[in-house]
């Protein structure tokens, strides 16, 4: 994270559109009397989709207005927020997880890669239609490594695959949002592979032996040091074939 | 109450103290930074720790009430210590995250000697730092002509935001950004429209807000430090005068619960530039139209001269803002030994009258009455231009009452606090029975009408305020233990010298008819600045600066400006304070009294008086309340009825504004660069830059 500020260019002049500005005021009147700028994060967030992804000067202002707050508690909510974009990011975000189990299933070739096809980090790229940025954890760690581009979560993602997206990205295709590869959501790569025993299910399995008492502790036994399998390799090799499917 | 044991010794405190509070009644003194008396409580410095005994962590005291203290197993009562090695090592290792951050300036920064961080570095720092990283660096922001900002230095302790938006009123700081980035500005660094603006530099517990105008001027230990009364609106703020030599520095706040709480307004604060400029350091002589230096005896000569040929019915004296009871109690007995009625303390002419009785022209219901009244009603006064510091009182009442129903009759304006706006003129106020709003006063156990003086400075003030008071006296405001009837005024010497009774004698013209062409062949004007004498009449100037009064003069006296003379003052609520000398008049100039004492010599009526302190006893002989330093005499609330009962006619006109600009209200302040810089702010000129 960086100190953040509103971009130098900026368009003159903002107002929401007349079905945002429906939308705005039901949000507004959620709240009590009195209480209105507690709608500050839902408007902006509409400013900011509005804008295509990102929140002009006069957005902030325009939100500040409306809810009848002072313009720096505005400015304050959207330079906290990192979600909340100060600069243009091209007609396609992506946003790269970075965080730490996106980092350890590959997240670094994806930046290169990112590198070689948009170029620097956040900067719009030359066809304005990119713009990539390192974020913190996006909450969809099964399936790292993963990037968020616009509204839709790309995951389980190789270097090859995300050129790909990007590629169709740019060249108006729709590339289907998701996994990447043969999973459905979060599920087991390959097919289940737990649980797998039907009389799990018939509800006749009882637990070998007495239940422990408290005396008797749980002491870990020889096998806890014991590797059953071999070390995994490094996850992204393991993966299945992205050309596949 | 509560019972709590705080470092082994039992105290009782009421449940809905602090834990910071019950120690220091315990007499423990809490280390903070974030934590201000008169701010909502942040918690966010950490530097407050204190161990509560049965609680794993410390717990930081200034958010923790005393209500929230567990008792101990056997039920003995909750347990604190301020000086066990777990709270030493608490604050020492928030002293010394505090510290990562924050540059080693101190050398090259001006809240050098009084730094909060420094001093309890002192006490809580260690000597060195295990931190290798880099330090953060912050862009200094430009948030007006008054504060400075290195933001390098700053904690994060958010007193200033806080200020800005509870006390001021003005939302305009704000912190952007979040974590290691976050930056307090304003918005896009705009400058700060805040008449109390300054006093954020006094609440920065670090060198990040200083003040702009005096920055790199002087260190705190080399000033002299006077404690005196500011003259700059009718409020008397208590301040305290920094002084290097002779020279004024700086105008810092003292508390005063009664008064200014510890705010002062940017005027008060600022105006210490106006102090060394445009002053007049020896008399002057108009010779062939122009103005000549002279000697005081040349001057006294001109002046004696004139007056012997004066018929004294012809020869008038009047009293500017900024005069102290002293020399008005001197020169109306000067005047009185001439034989002259014609003498006014109302330059701008509001029709108050003290043979109307004391609780006609003053503030009854006391600054610090606002605290318990519950409405208000403001009649042709904005509270926020004429005593920024009573605003910001009016505003603490409105955010700690569920309701506080103020009505406005007067022009509309921008206060700090939403109002009812009952209508522009009178004769809304000669019908604000029949209004809406008056039900809010007459249910209000303590309702204050509050009565702007410069409002009555019209041919039918006198009616005005004979409506206000009727208002007061019919809505409840006046009853056993509360007089609601209040006038605000906006000139510091106004009430003592209607005190004095410094008003036209039997005969005597008022200053309207003094100014007006012809009517005079003399006039000594007192600082008089804000008026405009026609031309015919010799003017006698007694004042400080070059300005509109020392323009029209034919003959000029240099005097003392306030921080120049020990002097007393009598501010809106009648309490009269004392002010003591900080420095000397420059050159030839003397204080105002012992000028009239010496010319009086030469008109061969002389003062019986040749010191201060003699003339003091005089005073106090005639004015017996002028004794009671930091007293109020009350007014009698039969004199309000009195004057509810006058009647009159009113005019149609709506009231006006009564200070146009703020920061230019008197001679001072007109002299001033820094007040000029902030008039171009506020009216969106571009500021032309003072000298920093």
């Amino acid at each position: 994270m960086s100190v953040r500020r509103l971009a130098e260019k900026q368009p003159s002049a903002f107002a929401f559109t007349a079905e945002n500005l429906a939308w705005a005021k039901a949000q507004i009147a959620k709240y009590p009397l009195g209480r209105q700028r507690s709608a500050v994060i839902p408007l902006l967030w509409r400013a900011q989709q509005q804008c295509g992804g990102w929140l002009p000067q006069k957005a902030i202002e325009a939100v500040a207005d409306m809810l009848g707050m002072a313009k720096i508690r505005a400015l304050e909510v959207a330079t906290f927020y990192t979600m909340f974009n100060l600069e243009p990011v091209g007609r396609f975000h992506v946003q790269l997880c970075g965080t730490t189990p996106c980092m350890l299933r590959g997240s670094e070739e994806l930046k290169k890669a990112l590198r070689r096809l948009i170029g620097k980090e956040n900067r719009v790229s030359a066809d304005g239609a990119f713009l990539w940025t390192e974020v913190e954890c996006l909450g969809a760690c099964v399936n790292a490594p993963m990037v968020q581009i616009n509204a839709d979560y790309y995951e389980d993602l190789t270097p090859e695959t995300l050129t790909r997206i990007i590629n169709d990205l740019s060249a108006g295709r729709t590339p289907k949002p998701g996994p990447q590869i043969d999973r459905c959501n979060s599920a087991p790569i390959g097919g289940e592979s737990t649980l797998l025993d039907p009389s799990l299910y018939l509800g006749e399995r009882r637990h070998p032996g007495e239940p422990l008492t408290d005396a008797e502790g749980k002491k870990s036994g020889e096998a806890a040091n014991v590797h059953e399998a071999p070390m995994p390799r490094p996850p992204i090799a393991n993966a299945p074939d992205p050309t596949r499917n | 109450m509560t019972k709590l044991i705080i470092d082994g010794k039992e105290i009782e405190v009421p449940p809905e103290y602090t834990v910071l509070q019950a120690c220091e009644a315990a007499g423990a003194e809490i280390p903070r930074f974030c934590f201000h008396e008169r701010l909502s409580i942040a918690g966010n410095c950490r530097m407050c720790l204190v161990e509560l005994v049965g609680s794993p962590k410390p717990v930081a005291s200034c958010a923790w009430g005393v209500r929230d203290c567990r008792p101990g197993p056997k039920g003995e009562p909750p347990e604190i210590k301020t000086r066990s090695p777990m709270v030493r090592k608490a604050r020492e290792g928030v002293m010394e995250f505090l510290l990562i951050n924050h540059p080693l300036d101190c050398p090259i920064c001006d809240q050098g000697g009084e730094c909060d961080l420094q001093d309890q570095a002192m006490a809580y720092g260690v000597d060195q730092s295990r931190f290798r990283e880099n330090k953060r660096a912050v862009e200094d922001k430009y948030i007006g002509a008054l504060v400075k900002t290195v933001m390098t230095r700053c904690i994060h302790c958010t007193r200033c935001i806080r200020f800005a938006a509870e006390v001021a009123g003005v939302p305009e700081l704000g912190a952007i950004g979040r974590g290691e980035d976050m930056e307090i500005t304003t918005y896009l660094e705009e400058a700060m429209t805040s008449e109390l603006q300054g006093n954020v530099v006094d609440l920065c517990p670090v060198g990040a807000l200083t003040s702009k105008p005096y920055a790199f001027s002087a260190r705190p230990w080399e000033l002299n430090k006077s404690e005196s009364i500011d003259v700059m609106d009718a409020l008397g703020s208590a301040i305290r005068i920094d002084t290097r030599g002779r020279e004024v520095m700086r105008i810092l706040p003292r508390v005063n619960g009664d008064i200014n709480e510890e705010w002062i307004s940017d005027k008060t604060r600022h105006v210490v530039d106006g102090l060394r400029m445009q002053r007049l350091d020896q008399p002057y002589l108009r010779e062939n139209g122009r103005l000549r230096a002279a000697s005081w005896s040349e001057a006294f000569a001109a002046i004696a001269g004139k007056l012997a040929r004066a018929n004294p019915k012809r020869v008038g004296a009047l009293v500017g803002d900024l005069a102290a009871v002293e020399e008005v109690f001197a020169l109306k007995d000067l005047m009185t030994r001439l034989g002259v009625v014609n003498f006014d303390c109302r330059q701008d002419g509001p029709m108050l009258d003290p043979r109307w009785g004391r609780a006609s022209y003053i503030f009854n219901a006391t600054i610090a009455g606002i605290d318990i009244a519950d409405a208000l009603l403001i009649v042709g006064a904005n509270p926020r231009k004429e005593a920024a510091v009573l605003n910001a009182r009016i505003r603490k009442r409105w955010r700690a009452a569920k309701n506080f129903p103020i009505g406005v009759i007067g022009p509309k304006m921008s206060l700090t606090y939403s109002y009812d706006y009952l209508g522009a003129g009178p004769e809304t106020l000669s019908s604000i029975a029949r209004h809406s709003f008056a039900d809010a006063l007459r249910q209000a156990e303590r309702p204050l009408v509050l009565v702007g003086a410069q409002s009555l400075a019209r041919p039918d003030g006198a009616a005005i305020a004979a409506f206000a008071a009727k208002a007061a006296v019919d809505l409840g405001a006046i009853k056993e233990g509360w007089n609601g009837f209040s006038v605000l005024h906006s000139a510091a010497s106004r009430v003592g010298a209607l005190d004095l009774g410094f008003v036209p004698g039997e005969g005597g013209l008022n200053a309207r008819e003094m100014a007006a062409f012809g009517t005079l062949d003399v006039v000594f004007l007192l600082g008089a600045d804000e008026i405009d004498i026609a031309p015919g009449a010799f003017a006698v100037y007694i004042g400080t600066h070059g300005d509109r009064g020392a323009a029209r003069a034919d003959v000029v006296l240099p005097g003392a400006a306030y921080p120049e003379k020990s002097a007393i003052y009598v501010n809106t609520e009648g309490r009269v304070q004392m002010a003591t000398r900080a420095s000397f008049p420059p050159g030839d100039a003397r204080e105002d009294w012992a000028i009239l004492r010496a010319l009086s010599d030469v008109l061969g009526k002389r003062l019986p008086y040749d010191s201060l302190a003699v003339l003091r006893a005089a005073l106090y002989q005639s004015y017996p309340h002028f004794r009671r330093n930091g007293a109020i005499a009350p007014g009698d609330a039969a004199d309000v009825r009195r004057l509810a009962e006058r009647g009159g006619a009113l005019d149609k006109a709506p009231f006006r504004e009564g200070v146009g600009d703020f920061y230019f209200t008197n001679p001072i302040a007109r002299a001033s660069m820094v007040m000029a810089e902030c008039s171009a702010l506020a009216q969106g000129r571009p500021a032309m830059k003072a000298a920093q």
